[in-house]
């Protein structure tokens, strides 16, 4: 039973990881264009990863 | 492009800079489509001396550029992109940081953090679920189980139903109920409830429902969210299309000024190519414009000094300078943003399906949900039991159903329309679209093509006139000439502003324009035509029409079979108007109208207790797009135009307007069934509420359970049309 104590905290960390994720791809604005980003990962000049400007 | 005449503009007034001297640009970019674009503008621009850095947005069109210093002229970015072929406007930038999606921004944040909730909360729940039916599960693991649900849920589910309680709180503000308030009373309550439950050790908890119920209803809330985020601004573009430079004349010295700077009596210069910025006369120069977009006449105006123009008239071949009437506030293209402003005031206090299902719905659960702590305590359950029952009313009588109802069905129709080339800009459009019981068409660039076509030429005729015309970039040489095909150009041709093409065709003087130009005295100015001859030779007549759209006819008739009244308001010339009317065996039409006048036709309907559909494409309109109930544009249309209808068709063929309101009367059809099927549902699921039948495992089935038969029934085929 004293698992229980360990692995629930520890996979709902797991869970929050994953919002944590999704949280810092909405701010770093990964969400802005999405077709510009489908378009410049054709090219290797054009392709500059996320913005990091806003 | 257009810009050879352009002399360098001073664009100032549109960089923001800051302490630095660092500043920053945006361009609102037309037509760049895919990676080469952005390869080619991004190079274009950064090879400019003096920019830092340059990013194309694709997806909002929007080109920001880093300037350094004082070194590089705004002027030089808007030509080297236009030099590339794509329209650039530039963005004042007071307005450019304003158009941030604020509200989709949160509602992904909610809707990720009652996604996380959900999910994790199950962990917690479903041992619990096992203890109610008597597996190894003893009352202190419930408790702990229930605890940790209490942990994860309740920050996830006060935080995720921000939207909601905001929402519930200025609808109870102003003494109404929207669906937000049984929403947001049900979430706390059920919070509270089962807190007070797990602290006296009771059996039921329902963590895992308020933050699931939040997290189904987000998703609705979120993709009608996204159906509307096309739609946010239409009289921000239209400022946008006025290009807000407009050429001031002082001292013989041209510079650029932002449009709501020129002040009457200014003097403006406007170049081949470019719109008239406000209201005004002309001083000097000899041109035609073309009026298409402000009264939707096919036929050019020649215009000389005196005459007036309105603001957003194309200038077509002649420099022209004019002297400011108005201010570009009071100019007709800012009279006509007023209109669309008032019209979509007009739509806002539309009540839309699902609130109207809210209106009666929220009455009745709360009364229920009372009766049943009141009654249940009056025959002796005691409170603890009485609100638990309550509470459980309120819960599975859950509204996400109710709250996924009409999202799920108009996203399922809106994809269907999407793949028939029609775009849907909101969920409200749809649903006035399927009530709509009469339909207003303009005629340029809708019933017809917009493109001038030679009529009834003798191809031997239009053969000998084709060298000139092919010299000449007007727009009705340009249709004889295609008509024509390739082959020879005349030699030494002239040409003369708002006047016709001079020159030799195998060694003879010939003219190809107006009457006045060619020799002949000016005849019936109301056909669009071009005169020909050779000198001192007989002269030929080109008649040209605006031919009628592929299908059209077909269209009408099937918006006659959907029991729809069709009607032609056009602001062109009685003569072509009546042509294609008759055409199309439409009776009832009006030509000559202004942009204010179709607006008015559009109320005086809406008077008579219409629901009209307009259909148009042009600036004139913008306004009766935005009066009207519901209204359609064609993907060729000016962005104006565009913006202002709630769906815009970008095929060719006339169909998608009976197709869109198959569509959207099917969506109506489907949503209704939704909403049956809801009200049946909770039919069964309150009575055994009240009776104390429902636990938490039930509750999240009932709950999971009618939203996905609500889903599957806006996803299932067989849409009509």
């Amino acid at each position: 039973m004293n698992i229980i104590l360990f692995l629930a905290p520890f996979s709902v960390g797991l869970g929050a990881l994953g919002l944590v994720a999704f949280l810092w791809t909405m701010r770093v604005g990964q969400y802005d264009d999405p077709k510009g980003d489908a378009a410049r990962v054709l090219y290797d000049h054009l392709d500059d990863g996320p913005p990091s400007d806003n | 492009m257009t810009r050879a005449l352009a002399i360098s503009r001073d664009l100032e007034a549109f960089v923001r800079r800051d302490a630095t001297g660092t500043g920053r640009l945006e361009l609102l970019v037309t037509g760049a489509r895919c990676a080469a674009c952005i390869g080619k503008i991004e190079r274009a621009v950064s090879d400019l001396p003096g920019v830092a850095g340059v990013r194309l947005n694709l997806t909002t069109g929007k080109l920001a550029v880093d300037l350094k210093a004082a070194s590089v002229e705004p002027d030089q970015v808007v030509q080297a992109v236009e030099a590339l072929g794509y329209r650039a406007s530039l963005f004042d930038p007071t307005e450019a940081t304003a158009a941030q999606d604020r509200e989709g921004r949160e509602l992904a944040v909610a809707l990720g953090v009652a996604g996380f909730g959900a999910g994790n909360v199950m962990m917690f729940t479903v041992p619990a679920w096992a203890g109610l039916f008597g597996q190894e599960l003893n009352a202190s693991t419930l408790t702990v189980m229930y605890w940790m649900a209490a942990i994860v849920a309740t920050p996830c589910a006060l935080f995720a139903g921000r939207p909601f309680f905001r929402s519930a709180w200025a609808s109870l503000r102003r003494g109404k109920a929207n669906m937000d308030v049984p929403i947001s009373i049900g979430v706390l309550l059920t919070l509270i409830v089962s807190f007070s439950e797990t602290l006296l050790n009771g059996r039921h908890a329902y963590f895992d429902a308020a933050v699931t119920l939040l997290f189904l209803l987000l998703i609705g809330r979120y993709l009608d969210h996204r159906l509307r985020a096309s739609a946010r601004s239409a009289a921000h573009d239209l400022l946008v299309l006025q290009a807000p430079v407009a050429m001031r004349v002082h001292n013989g010295v041209e510079q650029g000024v932002p449009v709501a700077q020129v002040q009457v009596g200014d003097q403006l210069a406007v170049a081949p190519g470019q719109r008239a910025p406000v209201d005004g006369y002309v001083d000097s120069g000899v041109s035609e414009i073309d009026n298409a977009l402000i009264s939707g006449e096919t036929a050019l105006v020649a215009v000389g000094p005196g005459a007036r123009i309105h603001a957003g008239a194309l200038n077509l071949t002649g420099r022209l300078v004019m002297t400011a009437a108005a201010r570009s506030e009071d100019s007709t293209l800012a009279a006509i943003a007023r209109l669309m402003e008032a019209g979509a005031q007009s739509r806002s206090a539309y009540v839309r399906l699902a609130d109207k299902a809210a209106a009666l719905y929220v009455p009745i659960v709360h009364a229920a949900a009372a009766l049943t702590f009141l009654v249940g305590w009056a025959i002796g359950l005691g409170p603890r039991e009485a609100l638990l029952r309550a509470a459980a009313v309120l819960i599975v009588t859950c509204p996400c159903a109710l709250g996924l109802a009409v999202p799920a069905v108009q996203i399922a129709a809106s994809a269907r329309l999407f793949r028939k080339g029609v775009l849907v800009k909101s969920g409200a459009a749809l649903e006035r679209l399927a009530e709509v019981d009469h339909v207003v068409f303009d005629k340029t660039g809708v019933l017809t093509e917009g493109l001038p076509r030679l009529v009834d030429a003798p191809a031997h005729l239009v053969a000998l006139a084709a060298p000139l015309a092919r010299a000449s970039r007007h727009p009705l040489a340009r249709a004889m000439a295609r008509e024509a095909g390739v082959g020879l150009v005349a030699q030494a041709c002239v040409e003369t502003a708002g006047q016709g093409v001079e020159g030799l065709i195998d060694g003879r003087r010939a003219r190809l324009g107006r009457a006045a130009f060619v020799g002949v005295s000016p005849g019936d100015e109301r056909e669009t035509e071009l005169w020909f001859g050779f000198d001192g030779d007989t002269k030929i007549r080109f008649v040209f029409e605006d031919k009628s759209r592929a299908g059209a006819a077909q269209a009408i008739a099937d918006l006659r079979a959907q029991g729809l009244e069709v009607e032609v308001l056009s602001g062109d010339l009685p003569g072509p108007v009546s042509r294609i009317a008759a055409e199309l065996g439409i009776s009832a039409w009006r030509a000559g109208l202004t942009p204010f006048e179709k607006a008015e036709a559009i109320d005086a309907l809406k008077a008579r207790g219409r629901k009209v559909l307009m259909v148009g494409d042009g600036l004139n309109d913008a306004a009766a797009l935005a009066r009207a109930h519901a209204s359609m544009a064609p993907g060729a249309a000016v962005d104006a135009a565009q913006n202002a209808a709630d769906l815009v068709f970008t095929g060719e063929a006339l169909d998608a307007v009976p197709t869109a309101i198959g569509v959207a009367r099917s969506a109506r059809g489907r949503a209704l069934q939704n909403f049956t099927f809801s009200a049946l549902y909770n039919l069964v699921a309150a009575p055994a509420a009240m009776f104390g039948l429902i636990n938490p495992f039930i509750a999240a089935l009932a709950m999971s359970g009618s939203s996905m038969v609500v889903l599957l029934n806006a996803l299932r085929p067989g849409w009509r049309r």
